[in-house]
């Protein structure tokens, strides 16, 4: 269980600034969201935690710095899945989960019998042993999404960033990653930043919102307090209505403007 | 929902991949020996030959196994460097600065160097391939980002280019030199003595060593510059290295044998047909089936036409052209 402190986080893209100082305290075990539209920089802090991108600021695990760390001892305490991730189609599934321990893996070295029993392990929890000696190609997009997800997890870093993970798959296909990754940071204790479109399953599964415009952040809280008519008509520019179940759900669903 | 241990050990059993294509491989390549040292225009392998087997054929077979093993192997590696599967070792214009290197040799004139220590035109070819290679490094790294491959590839467009244009320019104001320059360019393993051979297996074999050590790295690229980062690699390090050792070899390679085309694209993407395209895998494999191309292709040569010599780089290529529109064909039906 990893703790995650983000303070005046600012990236950087030669002279255009896409985040302003974004400052957000993540405890162990939470899930945080990056909502906002295109452009607000969501993906941009996700990749200045990756060391992807370069930034002011800091960005502290457990009260230590990341930037005084390696590439590789960054990579063993945080995971990060892309948006469209690559997966070359001709490599098998087991081989493609197999990158996730790279970080344990000395640099003329080669994999030992703890990581492919590890791969195993984790192919196990979600359910994708039979999938070991297919290849990627052969996958369906759905069954794709979760082995990043394995990627990830054979990474064995507490903290997971995930961007935009349910972009590209069907209702039931997002239902089923999100559920995965809520009961994978329950088990494991992951500390859980992502960035999403979708604001009802944003709201459902994080513990916290942030909303983010033109790289500031405007608004944080829970997905009763970002998730309003009046909130995302200012800064999204859209009409929704939003509604309230009685389990506390918060249903954000877009109106039409020219009936 | 949670795997038994007996479970993952099965999957840790069943997913090393059969291990016998290398040995297999290596049984083809002591056969392909054989053939090389047994077919020429002077007959079989008998005692009275010899003599010529031992100082004629034995050391253009094993000059045909050094430089098809480099060139195959480093296509391999730039393939994986640059995550592109068309790239050839003479993508970043290692073959353009040894042309030039040897086409100014020829235009100095070959004859007056003929009582020096050191042969001027390997020389002259090796510092020329390295010094394209250098500038291209050199204008890539200046104008982009350190995770970004392309503009290196497009410098190394552009230093190909130059160098052509300032070769063609030496040849049009010496078209005497025409004819030699041009047999040197379609490559030649016919004149090969055991010195040259001496002269290029330290780069060759130094070069294989390193690119070997890094075919697990190349792997990890395969999922691209920002996802190998997130994982801990040191991309551009890595290909910095890799791309070092693969054009110190080739250029080695090339100031002995000339520009013998399409082996580095034509051998790394049968082994992939056969045993899939993990580099490591792919990189021993196509170092032994590079060798064992490069010595079957040379044979048709000697014995084809009687007197003049087909040129290696003619045979490659007319192999070489067709396997490269129907790996064009695949990659399009992958997609």
């Amino acid at each position: 269980m990893s703790s995650l402190v983000l303070s005046r986080l600012s990236v950087r893209y030669g002279k255009r600034t896409v985040v302003h100082e974004f400052s957000a305290t993540v405890k162990p075990g939470d899930w945080l969201c990056l909502i906002g539209p295109n452009g607000a920089g969501k993906s941009s802090i996700l990749r200045a935690i990756t060391g992807l991108a370069s930034h002011s600021g800091d960005v502290s695990v457990d009260g230590s710095p990341l930037k005084l760390r390696s590439p590789r001892r960054r990579a063993e305490l945080v995971a990060y899945v892309p948006q469209s991730p690559s997966l070359p189609a001709e490599m098998s599934a087991f081989d493609y989960v197999l990158l996730g321990r790279n970080p344990y893996i000395s640099y003329f070295g080669t994999e030992t019998a703890h990581d492919r029993s590890m791969v195993a392990n984790v192919l196990g929890r979600l359910d994708m042993l039979d999938f070991a000696d297919r290849s990627l190609g052969s996958l369906s997009g759905g069954e794709q999404q979760r082995l990043v997800i394995a990627r990830a997890l054979a990474q064995e870093a507490p903290i997971l960033l995930l961007d935009e993970p349910t972009s590209s798959l069907d209702i039931g296909h997002q239902q089923q990653a999100l559920e995965l990754v809520d009961r994978l940071r329950h088990e494991h204790g992951l500390t859980v930043i992502s960035a999403m479109h979708d604001l009802t399953l944003a709201g459902l599964y994080a513990d916290r919102l942030a909303l983010l415009h033109e790289g500031h952040m405007v608004m944080s809280g829970t997905a009763a307090q970002v998730l309003r008519a009046e909130t995302l008509a200012e800064f999204y520019g859209v009409s929704v209505s939003v509604h309230h179940e009685p389990d506390g759900t918060v249903v954000v669903v877009p109106r039409r403007t020219n009936s | 929902m949670d795997g038994q241990p007996s479970a993952f050990e099965s999957v840790g059993a069943v997913s090393p991949r059969p291990s016998w294509w290398l040995p297999a491989s290596i049984l083809v390549l002591v056969g392909a020996v054989v053939l090389g040292a047994y077919i020429g225009p002077a007959g079989g392998i008998t005692s009275a030959n010899w003599h010529l087997i031992w100082t004629v054929r034995m050391p253009r077979v094993a000059l045909a196994a050094l430089v098809g093993a480099m060139l195959s192997v480093a296509g391999a590696s730039y393939q994986g460097a640059f995550r592109n599967p068309l790239a050839d070792p003479y993508l970043l214009g290692v073959a353009a600065g040894s042309g030039l290197g040897a086409t100014i040799v020829f235009v100095a004139g070959r004859s007056d160097t003929s009582g020096w220590i050191i042969d001027p035109l390997p020389l002259a070819s090796f510092v020329g391939g390295l010094t394209a290679v250098f500038v291209t490094y050199l204008i890539g790294a200046a104008f982009g980002s350190s995770r970004s491959s392309l503009t290196l590839v497009l410098a190394g467009v552009a230093v190909t280019s130059l160098a052509t244009a300032i070769q063609t320019f030496i040849l049009y104001r010496n078209n005497d030199v025409i004819r030699e320059v041009y047999s040197w360019i379609l490559g030649r393993l016919g004149t090969a003595t055991w010195r040259d051979v001496r002269l290029v297996t330290p780069y060759i074999a130094i070069s294989c060593i390193v690119l070997l050590l890094h075919r697990r790295q190349l792997d990890v690229l395969r999922v691209g510059d920002d996802e190998a980062a997130s994982l801990g690699m040191q991309v551009a390090r890595v290909r910095l290295i890799v791309v070092v050792a693969a054009t110190l070899g080739t250029a080695a390679a090339v100031s002995v044998s000339g520009l013998i085309g399409f082996v580095g694209i034509v051998v790394p993407h049968a082994v992939r047909m056969m045993a899939g395209a993990s580099y490591r895998r792919l990189l021993p494999l196509t170092i032994v089936l590079g060798a064992t191309f490069l010595i079957l292709t040379d044979i048709p040569g000697r014995v084809l036409s009687h007197g003049a010599e087909t040129p290696i780089g003619v045979v490659t290529a007319f192999f070489g052209a067709p396997f490269f529109i129907v790996v064009l064909m695949r990659r399009r039906r992958a997609q």
